[in-house]
């Protein structure tokens, strides 16, 4: 296929005058008509998405700003920012590999051993920095390339693939660590900044607002992700082999490298998550460093739009996904405090109510198309 | 056989509405105890719309539905069902994990004591698998039995019911030849004991062997109604697309030019103890012929690579080898129009043009970016080329008849360039007027040189379009045939690889 040859659509056009002529005058008509709504209609199985969730996310804001007046104060909406951020990164990563229809619980676990390795290696162990930071980043890539081998070449099922990596990285961590919380005390500022630095943007001189230096990470992150995502050919495969992995080979895609490749970036972003993680934090107790955080990951995921089902998903939609869970759980902080043991009963029944929603709205189209068609 | 004064099912005056559109209008049709009639008509004609208001599934805007004289109204397929009306699906909806008897009875299982009384199932199920001629024992697993004896099953099944009129969705659409032959002995079998048959198929010559009537719809519309005796082929299409089809099939002659393909003792996975050697020809239009199962669909699947031949010796172009993989052959310029466009053809939810330019992505590719222009022309030239019929290059595929799917299938590969055409049952669930474009395409193609093998269960089609024909037998090529020797019977001796056999099928 690498034989691009310019070419090759010469013998498609030059059969023009064939025994069954076309229709020569019309056949000028590039752009078929398109019918009628349907200009319109192209922007609503993804925009509409993310419309719903950023409604979701604005009536959140506006419902918790209203009930308590430290939502909108500038040390909390840094804080919040910087947090969306960190989840971000990793539900981004998550968005990949729910697009190939895949699943990825290890998410949690692999910030666990990052967030307890690198600590680990440069405080205790007086690794150089760089050479670090590197460590965890190949380690974390190379065992997005393990799921993806498993799940490839093994056909095994990415659930359990990475429901494996899920007990196997923490217990990794706890093991390495002897259980013992990790952490850079008061050393490696200059590193930590990365995670922990705030940049003056705008506001009086008492209440300047500090974007959080991670909220540039994401940004990065977020845009390249878009345009592979979307501007690639391999975002196109990505997207195609989702719907139908068969129809994917069958077109000469090369599908097992293309979902391999999606578990390296979700594993990738999961380590360098943790990695901020830690910075910011600076210290990770192995037992519950990063607990959950896989089901964050997914939870945002499938709120910004991704099916489970694959082939379907927008970064931008996850983002704001990610936003959702953060304001969530700020919410239940500031307006219930009474109600934070039962945060987590919150945060699903939020996300419940939401999917259910988007249901009924999608078979509604679903409903009316289909009835078009059978005209 | 004639229709009692009051016949089994009235359908009156029939319309259905979408949303404005009317799929369906004022058709009316008469079955009588014991008839089969057929109800053709091209795709979008209102066949299946008839066909789900008559067993329940939906209700019609206007019209009425008699059962023995007695306005009926149907709210859901259960109420259809007490009525002794049964639809079987084209897709059969059978539980593959399940046995025959199991299936059978699945959800009205005979019990004792509260527990499922396997005996007594298997006992009863054995009563109507009789009826069918279901000659497998009420335990074996539906999933491990052909596509022709699950259709058995489903009529079986549809018999415990006490149903008294089947409606069927284009039985034969997956079936052999031979499963065909026994279908329709059970079908009549089942109108001697009184049992109707309403079908939707396709297939004119076997509407012409089995209906005893035919209705024809035409958008919607009734066309016309065809005795026993009218009951042909040419007088079928006319009604159907208002025209006489004079030249179905577009064969002009080819001249072969050099060999494109030579294809030499190939083992396919399935069938490894068989070694199959041909060779294709420039420009030449092969059928490949052959029973359900006889390896045709391996075969092409071993020389696109989805499914690697295990051994054996292949030549195209650069390629030496048999291809390991689609990327290979498509490189090398062979390229597979699946038996399934659905599931492996095309990404449904997806544009037409996402997926015309699917395969020619990475052609068009910017240092790995997408191509947008390179992606417009393709999906314009091709919509223009092959006359698809879509609101629109952003429409997603799902929604397009069979016909118009199938030809994004062919463009996908056809602004590739191939070298080699591969075409697994091209025109299966298409409507005539889609088919006739179809082979005007391959025809065309041909012309311009593209080597073209086809796998055909329609003997018809094999026998009209091709050059020359390969007959597969149980995963070995039991024959070739020129041109001149090309007759439903030779192909059929062959392809059953037993003379007398070959016979029966010919009758």
């Amino acid at each position: 296929m690498g034989n691009g040859k310019p070419d090759a659509m010469k013998p498609a056009e030059a059969k023009a005058p064939s025994p069954n002529p076309l229709p020569k005058g019309e056949g000028l008509t590039r752009q078929a008509p398109l019918a009628k709504g349907e200009t319109f209609r192209r922007f609503l199985p993804q925009g509409a998405k993310i419309w719903g969730i950023l409604g979701l996310l604005v009536a959140v804001c506006l419902y918790t700003a209203i009930s308590s007046d430290r939502f909108l104060r500038v040390q909390n909406v840094e804080n919040l920012v910087h947090r969306t951020a960190l989840f971000g990164i990793l539900s981004v990563g998550a968005a990949f590999v729910i697009i190939t229809g895949g699943i990825d619980l290890s998410i949690g676990s692999l910030v666990c051993l990052v967030g307890v390795l690198l600590p680990n290696l440069i405080a205790e162990h007086g690794w150089p920095v760089p050479a670090g930071v590197a460590a965890v980043l190949l380690l974390s890539v190379a065992i997005g390339v393990v799921h993806g081998l498993l799940i490839t070449k093994m056909r095994l099922q990415p659930f359990v693939v990475t429901l494996c990596g899920l007990l196997l990285y923490r217990g990794v961590a706890r093991g390495i660590t002897g259980d013992m919380s990790q952490g850079f005390g008061v050393e490696y500022k200059g590193l930590r900044a990365i995670a922990t630095s705030r940049l003056p943007i705008f506001g009086s001189s008492d209440n300047v607002f500090h974007l959080p230096a991670t909220t540039l990470i994401l940004i990065i992150i977020a845009v390249v992700a878009a345009i592979f995502l979307n501007k690639t050919i391999y975002g196109r495969y990505l997207l195609a082999m989702g719907n139908n992995p068969e129809a994917a080979r069958y077109s000469g895609i090369n599908v097992d490298r293309t979902t391999l490749l999606a578990y390296v970036i979700c594993s990738t972003l999961a380590g360098l998550g943790g990695m901020l993680f830690v910075l910011d934090i600076n210290a990770a107790q192995p037992s519950d460093f990063g607990n959950f955080y896989e089901l964050y990951a997914i939870a945002a995921a499938v709120l910004g739009g991704c099916s489970l089902r694959g082939g379907e998903g927008s970064i931008l939609g996850v983002v704001i996904g990610a936003a959702v869970m953060v304001v969530l759980s700020n919410t239940i902080n500031l307006v219930h405090p009474a109600y934070q043991n039962i945060e987590f009963a919150i945060i699903g029944g939020v996300i419940l109510i939401g999917v259910i929603v988007d249901e009924l709205a999608r078979r509604l189209v679903t409903a009316r198309r289909e009835a078009v068609r059978h005209g | 056989m004639a229709p009692s004064p009051t016949p089994l099912l009235e359908v009156r005056g029939v319309s259905k509405q979408f949303s404005g559109v009317r799929a369906l209008d004022d058709v009316s049709l008469k079955l009588g105890r014991g008839e089969a009639v057929a109800v053709v008509g091209e795709n979008g004609a209102g066949k299946s719309t008839l066909m789900r208001i008559v067993a329940g599934v939906m209700r019609p805007t206007s019209g009425t539905i008699l059962v023995e004289g007695e306005a009926v109204e149907f709210a859901s397929v259960a109420q259809a069902l007490r009525q002794g009306i049964s639809l079987i699906h084209q897709e059969l909806n059978l539980a593959d994990n399940l046995s025959v008897s199991a299936n059978i009875f699945l959800g009205r299982e005979p019990r004792r004591f509260g527990m499922i009384d396997q005996a007594r199932i298997d006992y009863e199920a054995r009563k109507f698998m009789d009826r069918v001629g279901l000659d497998v024992p009420p335990q074996k697993i539906v999933g491990t039995l052909s596509i022709g004896r699950q259709q058995l099953v489903e009529i079986a099944k549809a018999l415990s019911t006490n149903a008294r009129i089947l409606i069927m969705d284009e039985p034969t659409s997956s079936l052999s030849e031979h499963e065909t032959q026994k279908l329709f002995e059970v079908v009549r079998d089942l109108r001697s004991h009184g049992v109707s048959v309403l079908y939707i198929s396709h297939r004119l010559h076997e509407v012409e062997e089995l209906a005893d009537r035919v209705i024809v719809l035409r958008d919607g519309k009734f066309s016309g109604e065809l005795s026993r005796e009218q009951n042909q082929r040419p007088n079928m299409v006319r009604l159907m697309v208002g025209r006489d089809v004079s030249r179905f099939y577009h064969r002009t002659p080819h001249t072969p030019g050099a060999t494109v393909l030579s294809v030499n003792q190939l083992r396919t996975r399935m069938f490894p103890r068989q070694a199959v050697s041909f060779e294709i020809r420039a420009g030449e239009v092969v059928g490949l012929a052959g029973l359900v199962g006889a390896g045709r669909s391996e075969l092409l699947a071993a020389l696109f690579g989805v499914t690697p031949a295990v051994a054996g010796g292949m030549i195209l172009g650069q390629l030496r080898q048999p291809p390991r993989s689609a990327q290979e052959a498509i490189a090398a310029g062979i390229m597979l129009a699946p038996e399934d466009r659905r599931h492996a053809g095309l990404v449904l939810p997806m544009s037409v043009k996402t997926n015309l330019s699917l395969a020619s992505l990475q052609r068009d590719q910017r240092r790995g970016f997408l191509n947008r222009a390179a992606e417009n022309r393709v999906a314009a030239s091709m919509i223009e080329l092959l006359r698809i019929k879509t609101a629109g290059e952003r429409q997603v595929v799902r929604f397009l008849s069979g016909g118009n799917q199938q030809k994004v299938v062919l463009g996908k590969w056809l602004c590739l360039d191939p070298k080699l055409l591969l075409l697994d049952e091209p025109t299966r669930g298409i409507d005539v007027g889609a088919k006739e474009e179809i082979y005007k395409l391959i025809d065309e193609l041909a012309q311009r040189g593209v080597a073209i093998l086809f796998a055909s269960s329609e003997m018809e089609e094999v026998i009209g379009l091709s050059d020359r024909v390969l007959v597969m037998h149980e995963g070995r090529i039991s024959g070739e045939l020129g041109r001149a020797e090309l007759t439903e019977e030779t192909v059929m001796q062959l392809a059953t690889g037993d003379a007398h056999q070959a016979e029966r099928m010919g009758a």
